[in-house]
Order: C-alpha cells, then sequence, then structure tokens
C-alpha cells in the first residue's frame, strides 16, 4: 500500500464525520417517518406537502397520513411525490374536522401499528392542536417548529421568539416534530407511485362536537406561502384608511396581506392576518412593512423574508434595523404613490 | 351544572418586552438580572377565569380558581400577581434554581395537581414565550383523556356542563363544544387582563399559598431533550434608507423583487 494512501485511510478512520456517516447507514434502514397530511374537503392543503421534504431529509422509508371524508383523490395526488413508499389512507366522516381527541386515537393505533420512529406534522392550527396529544399519548416530548434537521435525533428551533436557535436532541423512542412551513419547500407530486393503503380505524367516538367556522375568505395569495407580502401596523389609523391604503398595494404587487398585532387588536384587520411570535411566520421574497415599528414579536413572524422594505414616519423605529431598504415619511403619501407607480410601469 | 374548579398554570418567563440574549458559553439564554414577569397567556387564562366568574357565565358557578406554577423560589411572584387579579389560592411545586421541566413533564405534574385538586376546567396559555413549544395543554388533555379546544378566543357555557369554545385556527376561527371536564387553551384576542390593583396586591398576600416538590407529586425531573447549544440567529443587516418612493423602486428592483 501506498503511504499516501494509508495515511490517507488512517486518518480518515479518526474522522468523526466518517464514523457517524457510517453509523448513520447502518441506522437508516430501521428509520421510518410518518408524515401528517392536511386536508380540507378532500383537497390537500397547500404546505402539507412539506412534511414529506422533511421526512426525506430524516432518511429511511416514508409513509404519507390522510383522514377525512373523502379522501382518495388527494391520497392519488401525494402518492405521486418521489420517495414516499405508502400513503395510508382512513375514509371516516368522523375524522373530517380533524378533532383532536378521536384524531390522536387514530393517530396512536397507526404509528403503533407502522412502528414508525418519526412522526412529521406542520407547525400549522392541525399541528399544534393534534400533535402534542399523541405525543402524550406515546411518551414523547415533541420538539415543536423545526427549521432545519441535523441528523434522526438532532433538530434546531428557534426559542424566545426567535431571538435565540436551540439545537436539541431527542432520547425519545418516537421523535414527534412539528415543522416550519418556510422552512422545507413543498414537495411536489411527479413520478412517484406510492402505494395507497387503508389504515387502522379504532372507530374512537369524538368527545367534542364540531360547530361551525368562520373563514376569511380573499382571492389574494395565502398569506403563509405568499411570495410577496405587504403588512400593515398601528400608522394605518383606522380599518377604513388599512383598506383603502394596503389593498391597492396588495393588487398591484400581487401581495399578500399581513398585519401587526396592534392593528389587528385595534380592529383594522382580521386576527388571521396576524404575523408574528403568536400569529403567522412568513418567510417571502418581498415583505413590505407600513406603519409598523418593528417590536420583537413581529420581527419574530417575518425576519427570514428574502427582502424587507419599511415605510415609516419614525426615523428611529426598529423595523430599520433590519429593512434592506426603508422609507422614512408619511405612509398615507408614500404608498398610495407606490401604488400608482407600480401599477404604471 | 357542575361548579368549576378552575386549575390555571402560570409561568414565570422573561419578560416579553425585554430582548433576550444568548449566554457566552451558548448553553442558553442570559437570565441573571432580566426582568421577568407572567407569561402573557397566561395573564389571559387568569382573567378569563376571574371574568367567569365575575360575570357569572358558568351556570353551576365558580366554586375555586387555583394558579398552579413549577419554577424556582422567584416564581412564587406570577402565583402573587394571579393572587391579585383574583385567584383564590396558589400551589407553588419548587424547582432548583436554573432548573426547568419539559412541556410533557409539566402536563404529568399537571394531571396529578388536576386530580389532588379535583379541577374540571383547566385554563392553560396556548404557548409559554420563551420555549414557545404550545405543548402542554393538549399533552395534559391527552394524558387526562379529556377534550380540548385549543387557542380560543371566546368561552361559553351552557347547560349540561357544555362548553363552546371559539378558536383561532389559520384563515379564521373555528367552533366546537364539549362537556366538562376539559382542558382550554388561551389566545392573544380572549380578553384584555387587569392590571392587579394596590390592594389586591395587599389582599393577595394573604391568600394561601401551597408550597410543595416535585416528590410530593411521586415525580422527578425526567429530561428527554438535551439542548446541544443556543446560538443567536444570523444577524440581519438594515440595507439604508432612501428618500423617495423612486428611491424606494428602483432599490427593490436592484434587489430583484420587484
Amino acid at each position: 500500500m501506498f503511504p499516501s494512501t494509508r495515511r490517507l485511510l488512517t486518518r480518515a478512520g479518526r474522522t468523526p464525520a466518517l464514523s457517524q456517516l457510517l453509523h448513520g447507514q447502518s441506522r437508516r434502514h430501521l428509520l421510518s417517518t410518518l408524515a401528517l397530511l392536511e386536508q380540507r374537503d378532500g383537497q390537500l392543503s397547500s404546505g402539507t406537502l412539506s412534511t414529506f421534504t422533511a421526512a426525506k431529509k430524516i432518511g429511511g422509508t416514508v409513509h404519507g397520513f390522510l383522514a377525512g371524508s373523502k379522501v382518495a383523490a388527494a391520497a392519488e395526488n401525494a402518492a405521486k411525490v418521489d420517495g414516499v413508499e405508502k400513503i395510508i389512507v382512513i375514509e371516516n366522516d368522523a375524522y373530517e374536522k380533524g378533532l383532536p381527541e378521536n384524531y390522536a386515537d387514530l393517530l396512536v393505533e397507526n404509528i403503533k401499528k407502522g412502528g414508525y420512529t418519526h412522526v412529521i406534522a406542520g407547525h400549522t392550527a392541525f399541528g399544534k392542536n393534534v400533535l402534542p396529544r399523541v405525543a402524550a399519548l406515546l411518551d414523547s416530548q415533541q420538539i415543536s417548529d423545526i427549521t432545519s434537521i441535523e441528523s434522526e435525533d438532532t433538530f434546531v428551533r428557534p426559542i424566545y421568539a426567535g431571538n435565540a436557535i436551540a439545537t436539541v436532541k431527542s432520547s425519545d423512542a418516537i421523535k414527534f416534530v412539528t415543522i416550519r412551513g418556510t422552512a422545507f419547500a413543498p414537495a411536489v407530486p411527479e413520478q412517484g407511485s406510492a402505494a395507497v393503503e387503508s389504515g387502522v380505524d379504532p372507530k374512537a367516538e369524538p368527545t367534542s362536537e364540531w360547530v361551525s367556522e368562520d373563514l376569511t375568505k380573499s382571492d389574494r395569495p395565502d398569506l403563509a406561502t405568499a411570495g410577496k407580502v405587504v403588512s400593515g401596523g398601528r400608522g394605518l389609523k383606522s380599518k377604513e384608511e388599512f383598506d383603502k391604503i394596503m389593498l391597492p398595494l396588495a393588487d398591484a404587487l400581487d401581495a399578500a396581506v399581513g398585519a401587526s398585532r396592534a392593528a389587528v387588536d385595534s380592529g383594522y384587520a382580521d386576527n388571521s392576518l396576524q404575523v408574528g411570535q403568536t400569529g403567522k411566520v412568513v418567510a417571502p421574497q418581498l415583505y413590505m412593512a407600513v406603519g409598523i415599528s418593528g417590536a420583537i414579536q413581529h420581527l419574530a413572524g417575518m425576519k427570514d423574508s428574502k427582502v424587507i422594505a419599511a415605510i415609516n414616519k419614525d426615523p428611529e423605529a426598529p423595523i430599520f434595523q433590519v429593512a434592506d431598504v426603508g422609507l422614512v415619511g408619511d405612509l398615507f403619501e408614500k404608498v398610495p404613490e407606490l401604488t400608482e407607480k407600480i401599477k404604471s410601469s | 351544572m357542575s361548579a368549576l374548579r378552575i386549575l390555571v398554570p402560570v409561568k414565570r418567563v422573561i419578560d416579553y418586552a425585554v430582548k433576550p440574549r444568548v449566554n457566552k458559553a451558548q448553553t442558553g439564554v442570559e437570565t441573571a438580572g432580566v426582568k421577568h414577569s407572567m407569561n402573557p397567556f397566561d395573564d389571559l387564562s387568569i382573567e378569563e377565569s376571574v371574568r367567569i366568574r365575575e360575570k357569572k357565565r358558568a351556570p353551576g358557578g365558580v366554586e375555586d380558581i387555583c394558579a398552579f406554577t413549577a419554577g424556582p423560589a422567584k416564581a412564587q411572584e406570577v402565583l402573587r400577581t394571579a393572587m391579585a387579579m383574583g385567584a383564590d389560592r396558589g400551589i407553588h411545586v419548587e424547582l432548583p434554581e436554573g432548573e426547568e421541566l419539559e412541556p410533557l413533564a409539566v402536563a404529568k405534574l399537571l394531571r396529578r395537581a388536576v386530580e389532588a385538586q379535583g379541577s374540571n376546567l383547566v385554563i392553560v396559555g396556548k404557548q409559554s414565550i420563551d420555549g414557545d413549544a404550545g405543548q402542554t395543554g393538549q399533552m395534559l388533555a391527552g394524558l387526562l383523556g379529556w377534550p380540548q379546544a385549543t387557542q380560543a378566543s371566546r368561552i361559553e357555557f351552557g347547560a349540561g356542563d357544555a362548553v363552546t369554545v371559539t378558536k383561532e385556527i389559520d384563515g379564521g376561527v373555528e367552533t366546537v363544544r364539549a362537556r366538562l371536564p376539559m382542558v382550554v387553551t388561551t389566545d392573544l384576542r380572549l380578553n384584555e387582563p387587569r392590571y392587579a390593583t394596590l390592594p389586591n396586591i395587599m389582599k393577595a398576600k394573604k391568600k394561601p399559598l401551597e408550597k410543595k416538590t416535585l416528590a410530593d407529586f411521586g415525580m422527578e425531573n425526567e429530561r428527554r431533550l438535551q439542548v446541544l447549544k443556543v446560538t443567536e440567529p444570523a444577524p440581519r443587516q438594515g440595507g439604508g434608507k432612501v428618500d423617495s418612493v423612486d428611491g424606494l423602486i428602483s432599490k427593490l428592483k436592484e434587489l430583484g423583487v420587484m
């Protein structure tokens, strides 16, 4: 053997990265992930296929899970995602609304049957509601809102409104994680041909009852997944001004509309438009903050945007510290001018 | 209708207005000498419990509002605040300084507290603003086998122990109904918490506060997650200001987003 080769091999043998890699490969066939898919009226929810992207990062086999009244078509669609082995389907009206009490029992039975090492859901209203219940029933400490996967047991997540980033390692037998949608691109259904199979249905009785829902109707792009977001704050002064100033700007840019907590609390915009630690987390190509000072709770929801633009009359507003481009001025003059110039260009 | 025995878990966290700093050892966030207060969502839970009593919203009335916390000695301060807002009493499970419970452990502790206190309604914040996990209420409901309603913006009581909750969901609101006993987690729009007045702060000092340990509940602090490191997020560079709308548009074009 040439001395140089020997030296290389010896060195390689000592490199932790390589031994970790080998260790990882030997375990990879044991890993299996269940990705929870969300649906509404038989349609896959936008962004739900991000769970596949995260599942594939973990390695090992990937199954999808879908339950509701009529989910066969959605299951066929999800089955076209490359690298997915199986879609487990339960057709039963009892699960259509994702009520956590019986949906959790349903998941427990299917997780036990499948012997999964990982269960992944989106950090959405559904995932946040159901997954911790399932994790507790299976005695596992869930890891919420992860932004990155370091290895099969190590995950990265923001804490303290995104002011700190924690890397945590789980010792649980089954890892339950919810993923931040903006951190994992949705998988695209292409050439895959996963088997669609019926799962176990324990026919658990729901102990709560779905009464009604009231969803904000909008033709504009969905806030959580939009490429551009224009967001208004307290500086808009009233709901009338908010609508008059922000909506034409959103339409000119083909952007979703967001709002700060101050604007929502003052009734200028609907609650579901709130961007921030306790509202939606967005990461569009362009985030335009209008009349928003930039409190840390708001920044938590938008500071991963590619480009941040800010219009504010206070040159000292904290938003200017994170904005790629800032315009100091009266939004009631500047925004209509901006809207007109975008429209005419 | 059963009389309500409400358990309200509260947590002492770094005040929401403080910008947290990661410590030098990268093991966590600097907490020494930093202003702490009650987790804002727990303020809402206490306020809602007190309003249910004051406005006589529950047909069976409110028999007891018990604030509960697990944390270092200083966590007693948030219990006193809760009592100044109207909670009847407090239970403090004292943890050694620097020790924290993970949400699953909190849920297990709360299950035992619920059983010991005969609670039939738990009102808990939807998340704590330090860990941002948002799990405790759901885990507790699962462990107890009770129904849950998360991210509540409205809670109403009806005949036959029915509780109707309007919840904030992605894209709007959803209304669900269940029967006591149940777990509700609170969202921002539920109410506007009151400030504790000086006379009430003085009165709260005389309200009963029980001190307990994990061992009293037959528990120990079992951790499932190891924090490998805590770092600052990548800083964003502000890109400076422009002085006109035209300047803004040309900068956005230059950045390739228009």
